[in-house]
């Protein structure tokens, strides 16, 4: 067994942080995001009675605030929801105009071949295609799903705070439905475009149910049309146009992996500057299952993601990537969990990204084994570049382990470029410049070498390569 | 001074708060091999750090001349392209970063150095470096044995006037030791490297021919001779040195 290291916190301190408690306190009185705003939303019965139900819910819930442990190190007080209302709810559907389709296409198309393609624009269906046939898979709104209801919350049961405001204003949940047995070789792409003007609150929803023994790859994109962090040939905000509008994004993914089955998601944030995200990714892993996810953050003023992994099968396992880069003042905030509770589950996860200029990040992170998970293996691990000095990330790193025949290591790394490697690389006669140059880069390269989908590999690469400034192009 | 020397003069160095070369003094000229050889913590490895300026040592006094260029003035990078190599005794890692990638920038742009990716190649058959490691990240995932024929491989590409060998035989086995010695050897002819050859065992000399072997004992070089010296040292030790 290798030995823990770092400061394992108590099972109540994360149990209260981490979950639904007894809410006294009576909730917020907000203007906008109110059960009557959620009941205009259109949708079957089913789905406004479960906005309504949740948008009661959150109206009577108090909001996080800093003080709230998983709410540490976070700008959460900052939010003022009074500023959002939600998209969709006053909309006759003109806004689809703003569309850039040319552009989203072209972004569509970088990612490679695909089985599927579903567009959401300001959380409303836009696009939605499929080229793998029914016995493979189905995509669609969640309304038009037999089991759409039952769906909807199977992998997040009894969300709170943002994904319970994603339930209430989600107009458009997104449901991909891979048949038992299917191996669908390219992978479903789905794009949700922000673009309505400042104050829109968006929440994009999308479930993914791997059927048992299935093979399937889903790529999402939450992008802002216009940051132009990706690098697929267009360019960011140019000086002297007008400021980015600060809007809200609340995207919400379950991700439900049954026994056998194989799945690869890759998410990749490009949101703009003034941008608030609050995303929450859940994974439930059945038996001999797999997967693999991979998450980048690259826009955002205040971009938050929060990754569960929960392994309830036996011999499940899950590999949980993230690559990241903080510039400007935006704060990049990743919360991870990886909840062992069935024998013989493994979680390997690995976070890494670098803060430049102002820019700040956070990783907290709990390894949570549950008595009964017998022979598990849990690694975290998470490395933070620093690369200006006034920038800056915090790392806690946690474990909480109920059982004793189990194998956890955890570790993180915070600080400037390894002074061996520029050593080593400056001995064979490289500028400290360049060295720092292609230390970063080849931090970014050994990253974005793990991504599981090959299309979404070589975008995710480029646009790492120019967001950090070192791209070899 | 005359070009075609790196002349160690009276070298006082160490880390913070411990001196550890206590007046270090030695020439080495173009062509010529040189063996340093000592006991644990005689000051060895202190020497390769201080030659080429790593971060964490200190220089006391004395001078470093390569050609007549004063390298203790210079930053690391900048002795290299004086023509300095260090072959590291533990060659570091760097995750992303390729052996082409490195030599390639590791020569000013546009400087008479085209071609790395041919010389790589041809190196790399000369020390038997499997051509599969060419584009691995530096040093990942490498044996050490690997790890120092790639140091010989990257001296073969950068052909520098002087190299220091930083226990270069440790973590080798027999054959890689006698190709990386056999390069290191060639390279005196064919540019008339100059080599500082650093090393605990004499077994290198077996196949790297020494044209001078000084004995290292508390940071100064307390005899100096030729090749028969490093076979009185290994006949009887270092215990008469130190």
């Amino acid at each position: 067994m290798r030995t823990p290291t770092g400061n394992p916190v108590s099972p109540g301190v994360w149990t209260r942080g981490w979950s639904t408690g007894p809410r006294s306190a009576r909730g917020p009185t907000l203007p906008t995001f109110t059960p009557e705003n959620a009941a205009g939303l259109p949708g079957s019965p089913w789905l406004v009675r479960r906005r309504n139900a949740a948008a009661e819910s959150f109206a009577s819930s108090p909001l996080p605030t800093e003080k709230d442990e998983v709410w540490r190190y976070s700008r959460i007080d900052r939010l003022d929801l009074d500023r959002f209302q939600p998209a969709g709810s006053a909309r006759a559907g003109t806004d689809v105009v703003a569309l850039p389709s040319a552009r989203i296409h072209a972004l569509v198309d970088a990612l490679g071949p695909r089985s599927g393609l579903v567009v959401t624009v300001d959380g409303v269906l836009a696009t939605l295609a499929s080229t793998a046939g029914d016995d493979l898979l189905s995509v669609g709104r969640a309304t038009d799903h037999d089991e759409g209801e039952a769906l909807l919350g199977t992998v997040l049961v009894d969300p709170h705070d943002f994904p319970l405001l994603n339930d209430a204003f989600s107009v458009d949940p997104v449901v991909i439905d891979v048949r038992p047995g299917a191996s669908v070789v390219d992978p479903v792409v789905v794009v949700h475009v922000v673009s309505g003007s400042a104050g829109t609150a968006v929440f994009p929803r999308t479930v993914v149910r791997a059927g048992s023994g299935s093979t399937v790859g889903v790529v999402e994109l939450v992008v802002d049309a216009a940051s132009g962090l990706l690098a697929d040939g267009h360019t960011a905000w140019s000086p002297g146009s007008e400021p980015p509008p600060e809007r809200l994004v609340v995207p919400v993914t379950e991700l439900e992996v049954h026994d056998d089955a194989s799945l690869a998601y890759v998410s990749i944030q490009s949101l703009g500057p003034a941008t608030w995200q609050l995303a929450h990714q859940a994974s439930t892993i059945g038996a001999h299952a797999t997967l693999s996810s991979y998450a980048v953050a690259l826009g955002g003023g205040y971009a938050r993601l929060r990754t569960d992994s929960a392994l309830v099968g036996d011999s499940g396992a899950s590999r949980l990537r993230a690559a990241f880069i903080g510039r400007d003042d935006q704060m990049l905030d990743f919360r991870t969990l990886q909840d062992h509770s069935a024998p013989r589950t493994t979680s390997d996860l690995l976070f890494m990204g670098a803060v430049a200029e102002t820019s700040h990040s956070v990783y907290s992170g709990l390894i949570r084994v549950r008595r009964g998970a017998v022979k598990s293996d849990a690694v975290q691990t998470n490395h933070n570049l620093v690369l200006d000095e006034g920038a800056h990330a915090d790392s806690v790193p946690n474990l909480d382990i109920e059982e004793n025949d189990v194998k956890c290591s955890h570790g993180s790394t915070v600080g400037p470029v390894d002074e061996d490697q520029r050593y080593y690389l400056e001995s064979r006669g490289i500028e400290p410049e360049r060295a720092e140059q292609l230390i970063v880069a080849g931090f970014f390269e050994s990253i974005a070498d793990q991504v599981p989908l090959a299309g979404a590999r070589d975008l995710v690469g480029r646009s790492l390569a120019e967001r950090s400034g070192v791209s070899r192009g | 001074m005359s070009a075609g020397e790196f002349v160690i003069e009276d070298l006082r160095a160490g880390i913070p708060g411990r001196e550890i070369l206590k007046g270090l003094s030695l020439t080495v000229r173009s062509g010529e091999v040189h063996a340093v050889m000592g006991p644990n913590g005689s000051g060895k490895s202190t020497l390769a750090h201080v030659l080429m300026g790593r971060p964490g040592y200190e220089v006391l006094g004395g001078t470093v001349t390569l050609d007549g260029v004063d390298l203790l003035a210079l930053p690391t990078w900048q002795r290299a392209r004086a023509g300095l190599f260090l072959a590291m005794q533990h060659p570091i890692e760097v995750p992303g970063v390729s052996l082409v990638e490195s030599l390639t920038a590791a020569r000013p742009v546009g400087g008479a150095d085209d071609g790395v990716g041919e010389r790589l190649h041809a190196e790399a058959a000369r020390i038997g470096f499997d051509e599969r490691f060419l584009d691995r990240p530096l040093n990942v995932d490498l044996s050490g044995g690997e790890r120092k024929r790639n140091e010989t491989l990257q001296l073969g590409v950068l052909r520098p006037k002087f190299a220091v060998l930083d226990e270069i035989d440790s973590g080798l086995d027999v054959d890689a030791l006698a190709d990386v010695g056999r390069r290191v050897q060639e390279a005196t002819g064919e540019w008339g490297l100059g080599v500082l050859a650093i090393t605990h065992f004499r077994r290198l000399l077996d196949v790297l021919h020494a044209d001078v072997v000084h004995v290292l004992a508390d940071g100064r070089v307390v005899a100096t001779g030729g090749s028969e010296l490093a076979e009185t040292v290994d006949r009887t030790g270092y215990a008469a040195y130190t």
